[in-house]
C-alpha cells in the first residue's frame, strides 16, 4: 500500500508540474462541451434565433403558393428570400450560397382548383346529384411539380425534413381544396360549415414524469453526458504519453529493477488519473448547471441523481484509464500513442453513439456499437439523466465498464511481462 | 557472490550472440570492472544480472539466490545505476529519491535523513529541492547514483557511471563508490575509461564479441601482456584497433 501511495503521489507531482498539460486536460473538454451544446441546441429548440435563408421562386401568385409561403414563414425555421427566375435560384444554390430553393410552378392554384373541381364533379355526377356534366370534366389537367434544389453539400437529414414538411403542407392544401369544392357543390351558403377540416387523428408525445412534472429532454441533457464521456476517454492520450515517457527517460528501467510490481506502478497512475476524470466530470456538471443558463442554454438537471452520476463517471473513468494503460504499455513512442489514442477515442465515440444515435446506424455498426465502452457509458448516463434509472438499471453497463478496465489492465501487465522477458 | 555459468544471449532477429558461453565468478566486496569495446556485451551482461532481460541459456546466482526462486529478495539485494539518468526531470532531486526509496519499502524520517546524508556527501544538498531538469550532467549522474543505493544494496551494478561528467564530478563519484565498497558493497561496473578502471577496480574482465577474453587484477594483466604499460595497452593488444561501429 505504501508503494502504491508513493506511486500515486509521484503521478500527482508529475501532473501538477505540467501546468500546460493540466490546462489542456481540464479546459479543452469544457470548451468542447460549450461549443457542441451551443451548436446542437438549435436542433432541440422549437424556436431558433438563427433562421436558414432559403430561396423561393413564386410562379403561381395564387392561394396555394401563398399558403406554402406562409407555412414556411410560420415554421420560424426559414428566412424567405424571393427570386424572379428558377435559373438564378438554381445557380445560387448549386454554388453553395443557399441551402435550398423552392420553385412553385405557374398556375398551381388554378390547376389544383380545376383538378379538385373535376374530381368532385365526377363524384357528384356518380351520385346523380348533377343533371348535366360540365364539358370541362373531360379535360386532362396536367399535374404540377414543386421543384426543390438543394446545395449538394446539404446533409441528408436536412433534405428529408424539408421534403417531409413540404409534402405535408401540400397534402393539407389539397385536402382543404377538396373539402372546399364539395362545400361549394353541396351548399350555396359559404358560411355553412359542412366539413370539419381539422385533423381527426392527432398525436401527443407522452413524456416521463417525476413528481407529476413532465421531464422534457433538452440539448444539455443529451450533450453533457455524451461529451463528458468523450472528454473522460480522452484521458488515454496523456496517460499513454506518461507511460511512454517513463520508458524513454529510463525511469521505467529503474522501476523494473526495484522490488515493485508493474501492477503497483499502474495502480498509482490509475488512482491519480481517476481523480482527474472525476474533476473533469465535476467541471462539466458545473458548466451545465451554472454556465449554460447564463448563456441562454437550458440548465442541466442533476437533482437527486448526483450519486448515480458519480458511479457512472467512476466506472467510465476506469474503462478509459484501462485503455490508456494498455496503449501506453504497447506503444513505443509518443508519436505512436498520441495520434492513435486521439483517433481511437473518436472512433469509440462514433461507435458509442456520441454523434449519431446507435438506432439509426447500419445493423453491422449497431453490433459493433455494443462492444464500445463509450456506448456502455453513454447508455448508463442516459439511464440516469433521461430515463431516471436506478442503480439496478445501470448495473449491466457499469459492470461491463469495470470488466473492460480489468481486462485492458491485465493485458497491459501480461504484455509488459512478456515483452520484458525477451 | 556472483556466479555466472555458461551464459549466452542472442537477441531476437540478431545474427550473432551478444554473449556466448560466459563463465565468471565475482567475489564479495570486490570492485569488478567489465571492460570491452562498444557492442562487446557488457550492458547485456549487466542487464541479465539485474533481471532486465533473460539469458538465452546458462544460469547465474547472486549470493546463492536466483530470480526464478527469490525475485523480490534479489531485487532488494542489488542496486543498479543505469547508463541513462533514469530520473523524473520535472521532480526535484529530493522527490525523485524519496520516490525510488519508497519503491524499496523505505519511508518516513529515516528515508529523508538518508537522502539528505547522501546528497550532502555528493555535494548536492543545496540543490535538493531543485528540479532535475535544471541539473548539469554531473549532478544528474550523482543523483542517479544515490537513487540506486538508498536501500544499502549488497551488490551495486554501474553501467558507465562516469560517462559525460567533468573531472570533479567523476572524482566525487569514484570516492563515493570506494567508500561504499569499504562498507561491504560489491561493485560491478562497466566503463570505457580504462585509466579509471585500472586504479578503481580490484579485478577486471575484458569481454569482446560476447566472449570473455581475459580476467584478473589490473596490474597482473599489465605484467602478463608483453609491451603493455597500462590497462589500455592490454585492452588494445587484446581487442585490436579496428572501429567497433554497429547499428
Amino acid at each position: 500500500m505504501h508503494k502504491l501511495m508513493a506511486s500515486a503521489y509521484k503521478e500527482f507531482l508529475l501532473l501538477i508540474r505540467d501546468i500546460g498539460g493540466i490546462a489542456i486536460l481540464f479546459i479543452m473538454p469544457l470548451v468542447l462541451i460549450v461549443t457542441i451544446t451551443l451548436i446542437q441546441d438549435s436542433t432541440f429548440k422549437t424556436i431558433s434565433d438563427a433562421k436558414i435563408p432559403i430561396l423561393i421562386v413564386n410562379n403561381d401568385h395564387g392561394n396555394v403558393s401563398e399558403t406554402i409561403l406562409n407555412g414556411l414563414k410560420d415554421s420560424n425555421t426559414f428566412e424567405i428570400i424571393l427570386k424572379d427566375t428558377e435559373e438564378i435560384a438554381k445557380d445560387l444554390v448549386f454554388k453553395g450560397e443557399y441551402q435550398l430553393a423552392i420553385i412553385i410552378p405557374e398556375n398551381l392554384t388554378s390547376g389544383l382548383e380545376q383538378k379538385v373541381s373535376q374530381n368532385v364533379d365526377g363524384i357528384i355526377a356518380k351520385f346523380g346529384l348533377e343533371e348535366e356534366t360540365d364539358s370541362s370534366s373531360n379535360t386532362i389537367i396536367q399535374s404540377k411539380e414543386v421543384k426543390l434544389y438543394f446545395d449538394p453539400a446539404t446533409q441528408i437529414t436536412f433534405k428529408s425534413s424539408v421534403k417531409n414538411g413540404i409534402d405535408k403542407m401540400v397534402s393539407k392544401i389539397e385536402t382543404q381544396s377538396i373539402y372546399k369544392a364539395f362545400q361549394e357543390q353541396i351548399t350555396d351558403d359559404p358560411t355553412e360549415a359542412i366539413f370539419e377540416t381539422e385533423n381527426f387523428i392527432t398525436f401527443k408525445e407522452i413524456l416521463p414524469k417525476e413528481n407529476n412534472k413532465e421531464l422534457i429532454p433538452n440539448s444539455v441533457q443529451h450533450n453533457v453526458p455524451a461529451w463528458t464521456l468523450f472528454a473522460i476517454f480522452f484521458i488515454i492520450v496523456p496517460l499513454s504519453i506518461n507511460i511512454v515517457k517513463e520508458k524513454s527517460q529510463g525511469t521505467f528501467v529503474r522501476l523494473r529493477t526495484n522490488p515493485v510490481s508493474y501492477a503497483t506502478v499502474l495502480g498509482g497512475k490509475t488512482l491519480i488519473y481517476l481523480v482527474v476524470c472525476l474533476i473533469q466530470f465535476v467541471l462539466m456538471l458545473m458548466i451545465g448547471v451554472y454556465l449554460f443558463p447564463a448563456i441562454g442554454l437550458p440548465t442541466l438537471d442533476i437533482s437527486g441523481r448526483l450519486p448515480l452520476l458519480f458511479i457512472v463517471a467512476i466506472f467510465a473513468g476506469l474503462a478509459a484509464i484501462g485503455l490508456g494503460l494498455l496503449l501506453g504499455t504497447i506503444a513505443k513512442t509518443q508519436e505512436q500513442s498520441a495520434p492513435f489514442g486521439a483517433t481511437f477515442v473518436v472512433i469509440l465515440a462514433a461507435l458509442g453513439g456520441v454523434w449519431v444515435p446507435v438506432f439509426i446506424m447500419p445493423k453491422f455498426m449497431q453490433t459493433l456499437s455494443n462492444i464500445s465502452p463509450m456506448n456502455w457509458g453513454l447508455n448508463a448516463f442516459y439511464d440516469v439523466f433521461l430515463r431516471h434509472g436506478s442503480l439496478l438499471d445501470i448495473l449491466p453497463e457499469i459492470s461491463l465498464l469495470f470488466l473492460f478496465f480489468i481486462a485492458t489492465t491485465l493485458i497491459a501487465i501480461v504484455y509488459n511481462e512478456k515483452k520484458n522477458t525477451v | 557472490m556472483i556466479n555466472i555459468e555458461h551464459i549466452s544471449k542472442k537477441y531476437k532477429n540478431a545474427d550473432n550472440y551478444s554473449l556466448s558461453d560466459l563463465n565468471l565468478l565475482i567475489h564479495e566486496k570486490e570492485i569488478f570492472g567489465l571492460l570491452g569495446p562498444n557492442g562487446a556485451g557488457k550492458t547485456t551482461l549487466i542487464s541479465i544480472l539485474c533481471s532486465l532481460i533473460k539469458p538465452t541459456s546458462g544460469s547465474f546466482s547472486i549470493a546463492n539466490l536466483t530470480y526464478q526462486k527469490n525475485k523480490n529478495q534479489l531485487k532488494q539485494l542489488i542496486g543498479i545505476v543505469p547508463q541513462e539518468y533514469a530520473l523524473y526531470p520535472s521532480l526535484t532531486a529530493f522527490e525523485n529519491l524519496k520516490y525510488f526509496g519508497s519503491m524499496y519499502g523505505l519511508k518516513g524520517k529515516s528515508l529523508e535523513n538518508d537522502i539528505h546524508k547522501h546528497l550532502e556527501h555528493l555535494g548536492l544538498l543545496a540543490f535538493a529541492h531543485k528540479k532535475i531538469d535544471t541539473f548539469s550532467g554531473g549532478m544528474k549522474r550523482r543523483v542517479n547514483l544515490i537513487a540506486s543505493i538508498l536501500h544499502n544494496p549488497k551488490v551495486l551494478f554501474l553501467d558507465e557511471p562516469t560517462v559525460g561528467v567533468d573531472v570533479q564530478s567523476k572524482n566525487v563519484i569514484i570516492e563515493f563508490l570506494q567508500e561504499l565498497n569499504k562498507n561491504g558493497t560489491t561493485i560491478i561496473y562497466t566503463s570505457h575509461h580504462l585509466n579509471e578502471a585500472e586504479t578503481f577496480c580490484s579485478r577486471v574482465a575484458i569481454i569482446d564479441h560476447g566472449k570473455l577474453i581475459i580476467k584478473g587484477k589490473p596490474q597482473e594483466l599489465i605484467d602478463q601482456s608483453e609491451g603493455s604499460h597500462n590497462l589500455e595497452d592490454v585492452f588494445i593488444s587484446l581487442t585490436g584497433k579496428a572501429l567497433r561501429d554497429h547499428a
